[in-house]
């Protein structure tokens, strides 16, 4: 075959559609072993919610519980604790926990909880994920009613996790999906279905 | 007696023969390395290539030999390390060789890239050595990122929460893709156990890789030398550069002194200081991790900090997950930054040489700053620090370009 006999037309179309297919034949094979990576059945399972016994729970106490492995605090709040809430809500990125991924509608309020005693938060500051630490002390003089300190990267949280402003946190800490079984009994991980 | 002779007569050409016949075996020696030809007036600077080599390798060696005592998931993790250190024979002697050897490629890592900012070894035509060297850096970090997860000590879980959430940051996905990460809610067993195929497999993998592709993409353009002057432009009737020497025999010889004192020093910190009072060994690892408190200094092994002390300056999440990335990419960008005319800083002004010199005093104060605890006084420093540390890299096309340089020789000039 010499130069003239050559359609390099249909040779480009064939290069091209070759590549064509390679690639998209390279993508759907990609797509087994991305979707392993996701979280697998058994990692989903493991994710199933847990009980949280809160009867001797006393005002001003927390439990640290794990959910899908991550730490979640349930503070009972004392009457103090929920008096303070109000007072300091110029100083917060969202008071009114107007971002919607932080929590399920039904704490979209003023104590962030279904019930106001009751603050079910992740314990994972919504910057890079370190547990905060509790800081309840009141210091009037350095304006702190009390909540949550990040050791990692100095993020304030208020006693119903939410953020204060200044710091590297961007929003306040998540509110797992939970419920009442009893009142003496919460289910962290589920709000639907029979209790 | 004939026939010795005529054995004696042929006797590597016969089997090397037959072996070059079938494999580029004596012309690829020869290319590089007894007819590789370096400067004659390599310094001390030139020793950090070979003796990331040196250490590539002792982490290998040693890393196949941890993998046989260590049990990647989480239940065990922990223990298996400590059964290394207690009841393997020599178990702690390869483990701290191994821990040690990290923190030493990273020494090393830095001084070799500091080499080619005091030479200009990234300028034309070797870009693309620099640019293939910072791929090896950052897989050099994913890598000591991923081995640092595997003992599943306090300081291995959280930090890894704090850099894994980094990608958190990124708008839309950032959250499906921490998923991914993980494999997981959260940093759990299944993360673990697939750091443990990075670690050991994949990263690896792409290290040796890499650090191959550098090498032919130096022996292509040649090495630099301290002077920045292309030794090829002044060859002999010969062929060969009048300013160089063969690596092999005359650079690999001085190589195996710096190999030698390398190894003096590394063995001292091996058996003396492993921990190194806390920089190469963190104490908050010792405990194992726990799910449910952070431990309350977190920070991560020195080799991160400059870039982590970025990071902890900025008070926005998305903000400080991009100039962190940025504080690590930038580098990559030197070859078209530097504006210079000359390579070296023995012909440079001193602009740039207060630059470089302030550059790396940033450098160290930001990786002090990066393993302090988060007070407002050490993240204003930090503010001021990473302002510098930016300003050096964006404001370089600038005053490299105004710089008053000196005259390049034509050949290589010794000092001492």
């Amino acid at each position: 075959m010499t130069e003239d006999d050559l359609d390099r037309n249909r040779r480009h179309f064939l290069t091209v559609a070759t590549a064509v297919t390679g690639v998209a034949g390279a993508g759907v094979a990609a797509i087994p072993f991305i979707s392993s990576l996701k979280p697998s059945a058994r990692a989903q399972a493991l994710g199933a919610p847990v009980e949280v016994p809160i009867g001797s729970l006393q005002p001003g106490e927390m439990l640290r519980v794990l959910w899908r492995g991550k730490l979640v605090f349930v503070l009972r709040r004392s009457k103090e604790m929920l008096a303070n809430l109000s007072d300091d809500a110029g100083l917060l990125r969202d008071p009114n926990s107007e971002e919607k991924d932080q929590q399920p509608d039904y704490a979209a309020n003023g104590t962030r909880s279904l019930r106001p005693e009751y603050l079910v938060v992740e314990g994972s500051c919504t910057h890079l994920g370190c547990a905060p630490l509790q800081d309840f002390d009141v210091r009037p003089a350095e304006g702190w009613g009390g909540g949550f300190f990040c050791p990692c990267h100095g993020s304030k949280f208020d006693l119903a996790g939410r953020v204060y402003k200044g710091v590297p946190a961007p929003t306040n800490l998540r509110v797992p999906p939970h419920r009442f079984v009893r009142d003496d009994l919460i289910l962290i991980g589920q709000d639907t279905g029979a209790a | 007696m004939a026939r010795i002779e005529a054995e004696v007569g042929k006797p590597q050409g016969g089997f090397m023969k037959w072996i070059d016949d079938r494999f580029p075996f004596t012309s690829t020696m020869k290319y590089h390395a007894t007819e590789y030809y370096a400067s004659k007036n390599f310094n001390v600077w030139y020793v950090f290539g070979v003796l990331a080599f040196v250490v590539l390798f002792i982490q290998l060696f040693t890393g196949i030999f941890l993998t046989m005592n260590y049990k990647p998931s989480a239940a065990e993790a922990f223990a298996s390390v400590e059964y290394i250190m207690r009841d393997v024979e020599w178990g702690w002697l390869i483990r701290y060789m191994h821990s040690t050897g990290a923190s030493f490629f990273f020494i090393i890592v830095y001084l070799h890239m500091f080499r080619a900012m005091l030479y200009g070894s990234y300028k034309k035509p070797r870009e693309l050595i620099w640019i293939i060297g910072m791929l090896i850096f950052l897989v050099l970090m994913a890598e000591a990122f991923a081995g640092y997860l595997l003992p599943w000590g306090q300081m291995s879980y959280w930090g890894a929460q704090v850099i894994i959430s980094l990608f958190g940051a990124i708008p839309w996905v950032g959250d499906a893709l921490v998923e991914i990460i993980r494999g997981d809610y959260s940093i759990s067993d299944i993360t673990l156990n697939r750091f443990f195929a990075l670690h050991v497999i994949a990263l690896p993998l792409a290290l040796i890789g890499l650090v191959f592709v550098h090498i032919v993409a130096l022996h292509e353009v040649g090495s630099n030398n301290p002077d920045g002057i292309e030794i090829k432009n002044n060859k002999g009737p010969d062929g060969v550069p009048l300013d160089g020497v063969a690596f092999h025999p005359y650079h690999t010889s001085k190589d195996l002194v710096a190999i030698i004192i390398f190894l003096m020093i590394f063995c001292s910190v091996v058996f003396f200081a492993p921990d190194m009072g806390g920089y190469f060994l963190e104490h908050a690892n010792f405990e194992p991790a726990n799910l449910t408190a952070t431990p309350e200094h977190i920070a991560p092994v020195w080799y991160f900090t400059p870039f982590y002390a970025i990071l902890r300056a900025v008070p926005d999440k998305l903000w400080g997950f991009i100039l962190f990335g940025l504080s690590v990419l930038l580098p990559l960008f030197l070859p078209w930054l530097d504006r210079s005319r000359v390579k070296s800083i023995r012909y440079r002004g001193w602009i740039y040489k207060s630059a470089l010199s302030t550059f790396v005093v940033t450098f160290l104060v930001l990786g002090w700053l990066g393993t302090m605890p988060a007070e407002p006084v050490y993240v204003l420093i930090a503010r001021v620090f990473s302002v510098i540390y930016f300003a050096f890299f964006i404001l370089m096309p600038y005053y490299t370009t105004i710089d008053k340089t000196k005259p390049v020789p034509e050949r290589v000039v010794y000092h001492g």
